[in-house]
């Protein structure tokens, strides 16, 4: 997309007018602010909410805040939360019932009251990962309401990547960091010297329009370079990587290697991996009722593979061992998502590797059931 | 299934009331259900499954075990093990429960139109084969010889004795039932249900076989019925897996590659083959 004639550039000082506009069109605008030490995802309505000067600094099993040296407004990678969030609620009503007289049962499906997102930020793994999420929620055959309605009215705005965290690895998942379509506006931030802008590609109808309630001016040809010379300084800093050609049959290859033994004594199945990733979708339903009996509720809520309950069935869990939960969550991950949506599972996105509290770490692991394999092949011949 | 289907959350129910409900045995009880108001649907295929709601208690996989060609009605045959089924087999007449269904793949009685087709139960895995048999009979020309080969865990545990002595009698179809353990008053067999195979000659260019019970007697029948000969193409299985929705969006049902509430609840043997031998998957 970029590069063409509706290429554009928004100043700085003029961002602010984005979040206005937003705000007039009737969204809700969420995106990164910090918070609790980190930078998390929640409703900001102005320029100063976004985290003005700050980055972090990640790796396996550790994250920090600190100040950048500059006052970029996007120069941080991903944090805790992701868009999930919004579309998937970590908790929501699915519907009512109440007892009617004969005992009959009337059923109602929960109303949807928030107001359109406009989804500020957005990094192209993370993009991605809604793509996989609309995978799941919007199957045409049954579509959850909840999340399809709001996917649909959502508005995506893109802020590509102009460095990486040493926990990212988009290059091998070819999620990123520059971000190719699927979104209603793409901005690559620059900061040159005292110039500090944004490059703006619309990327739909409504980002077309977007763009127009923004002052702007054409996009130039060094322009362009910039924004290409920003994301290509973020592929070369990523040093993690998963060699996905032939990961699927790798996996498939391997139920019983012996790297399955060590993440039962590593892996705490806290499930913080789970929580963190923006693609994992799986959940539990609570059914409740009140004290009168009359009246009955079903919620959906997150929950985990790595939970003991999330297998059970009458006489025990399926998968009682860290081992085999551990093993089901990265097989789905990178093997069996290819065959149940045509796609992997996972972004590159780093957040499992960043919010593990033992810094178990997905690409290592896959690294080592390859080196395994190659050990066997040379004590074999 | 219901024509607004597309409109409402695939994770509501609709209303069904319960016209009957008998005991099986203890803790076990079949229930035939018809829709409470004009949205309910009662058609199926045999081996699909519902989710029914409890009023307050929750909801759970149950599969039809009826005669699929009866239209207006559901039955289902549930066994008391948790919260949710024990309010099951406590409704009476009259009741409310909540169902959304039909799910998950049938068994491929189109598929096996012309062939021999041996049925083996184990235990209350009769329940969701009893659809079939009932539509095998009733299009009884569309296929070759019939077979319910039948265990159970003792005398007491065989449900659906009417049924099951109408067949014998009166049908045609083989019916041969086996008992674990029995008492001495007990005229018939004793033994697992593979020992029903031995001294049966099946064609395996001919034969196929639907087969539902406990996973390891699942296991066990299919390998015994692959030393006749026939070939895992033609040997279906039915699993059980936790879930929560039946749309592929709970995550829970996972079984390898496949969703068991979609890709499942019937897989081809050679299907799965290879993930039964996985321990913990
Ligand atoms: C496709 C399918 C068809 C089934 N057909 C029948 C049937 O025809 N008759 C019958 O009696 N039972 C059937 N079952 C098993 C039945 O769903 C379980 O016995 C029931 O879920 C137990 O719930 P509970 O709350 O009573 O037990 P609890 O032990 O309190 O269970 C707690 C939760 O665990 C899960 N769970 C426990 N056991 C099972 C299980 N075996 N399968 C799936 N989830 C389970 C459920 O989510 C349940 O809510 C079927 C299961 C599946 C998957
Ligand atoms: S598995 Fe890990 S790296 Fe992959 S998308 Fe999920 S959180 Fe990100
Ligand atoms: S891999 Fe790490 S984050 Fe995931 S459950 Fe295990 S200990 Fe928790």
């Amino acid at each position: 997309m970029i590069g063409t004639d509706q290429t554009s550039v928004i100043e700085r000082e003029d961002l602010q007018s984005l979040f206005d506009v937003v705000i007039a069109r009737g969204y809700v605008p969420v995106g990164p602010t910090v918070r609790d030490g980190a930078i998390v995802f929640d409703e900001v309505c102005r320029v100063e909410d976004l985290p003005g000067g700050w980055t972090e600094d990640q790796d396996a099993g550790s994250y920090r805040l600190k100040r950048r040296h500059d006052t970029a407004l996007f120069g941080y990678n991903n944090g805790p939360h992701s868009w999930k969030k919004y579309l998937f609620p970590p908790r929501a009503k699915l519907w009512e019932a109440v007892k009617t007289e004969n005992n009959g049962l009337t059923v109602r499906e929960a109303e949807d009251t928030k107001r359109p997102f406009a989804f500020i930020g957005v990094r192209s793994c993370d993009l991605h990962a809604l793509q996989v999420q609309d995978a799941v929620f919007m199957n045409p055959k049954h579509p959850d309401p909840l999340y399809a309605g709001r996917r649909g009215k959502a508005l995506v705005i893109v802020v590509n990547c102009g460095q990486a965290a040493k926990t990212c690895f988009c290059t091998s998942m070819n999620t990123g960091p520059r971000a190719e379509g699927g979104y209603d506006l793409a901005l690559t931030e620059i900061l040159d010297g005292d110039d500090h802008y944004f490059i703006a590609e619309p990327g739909s109808p409504d980002g077309y329009s977007l763009l127009a309630g923004i002052p702007h001016r054409e996009a130039d040809s060094a322009d362009v370079l910039a924004a290409q010379e920003c994301t290509k300084r973020a592929a070369e800093q990523i040093g993690r990587k998963i060699e996905i050609s032939d990961v699927k049959d790798l996996l498939y290859r391997n139920y019983d290697n012996e790297r399955w033994d060590a993440l039962e004594r590593r892996c705490l199945t806290c499930a913080n991996c789970t929580m963190a990733c923006p693609t994992c979708f799986c959940s539990k339903v609570e059914d409740v009722t009140d004290l009168t009996g009359g009246h009955a509720e079903r919620w959906r809520e997150w929950d985990s593979c790595f939970t003991m309950d999330f297998s059970y069935i009458h006489g025990g869990s399926v998968r009682p061992t860290t081992r085999s939960r551990y093993r089901q969550w990265l097989i789905h991950k990178l093997a069996t998502w290819l065959d149940q949506f045509g796609m992997s599972g996972c972004v590159g996105c780093g957040r499992c590797i960043t919010w593990c509290p033992v810094g178990i770490d997905l690409t290592e692991e896959v690294r080592l059931i390859r080196a395994s394999e190659k050990d066997k092949e040379a004590d074999d011949g | 299934m219901q024509p607004q289907a597309e409109m409402r959350s695939p994770m509501c129910p609709y209303p069904f009331r319960v016209l009957e409900i008998a005991e099986e045995m203890p803790r076990c009880m079949t229930m035939r259900v018809a829709p409470d108001d004009a949205t309910g649907d009662t058609a199926f295929a045999p081996g699909q499954f519902y989710m029914i709601y409890v009023f307050g208690h929750g909801e759970v996989p149950i599969s039809t075990s009826g005669d699929p060609a009866k239209s207006g009605e559901l039955t289902f045959t549930v066994m008391a093990v948790g919260s949710v089924t024990q309010a099951l087999c406590a409704l009476k007449q009259g009741d409310v429960i909540g169902l959304r269904g039909p799910f998950g793949r049938a068994w491929p009685v189109d598929l096996v139109k012309g062939r021999d087709v041996i049925v083996m139960a184990g235990g209350l895995g009769l329940a969701p084969l009893r659809p079939s048999i009932y539509h095998m009979l009733s299009n009884r020309n569309d296929y070759a010889d019939l077979a319910l080969l039948y265990g159970t865990r003792q005398p007491q545990s065989i449900i659906f004795r009417q049924t099951l002595a109408h067949w014998r009698e009166d049908a045609p179809i083989d019916v041969e039932v086996t008992v674990d353990t029995a008492g001495r008053d007990w005229p018939g067999k004793v033994g697992v249900v593979t020992e029903l195979l031995m001294g049966r000659r099946p064609d395996p260019s001919k034969t196929s076989a639907l087969i539902c019970g406990p996973e390891i007697m699942m296991r066990f029948s299919a390998y015994a019925l692959m030393e006749l000969g026939i070939a895992a193409e033609n040997i279906y299985v039915s699993m059980e897996r936790n879930m929560k929705c039946a749309v592929k969006m709970c995550g829970r049902c996972q079984y390898g590659p496949f969703f068991v509430c979609a890709d499942g609840p019937v897989f081809a043997f050679n299907q799965v083959e290879q993930l039964f031998r996985i321990r913990e998957l």
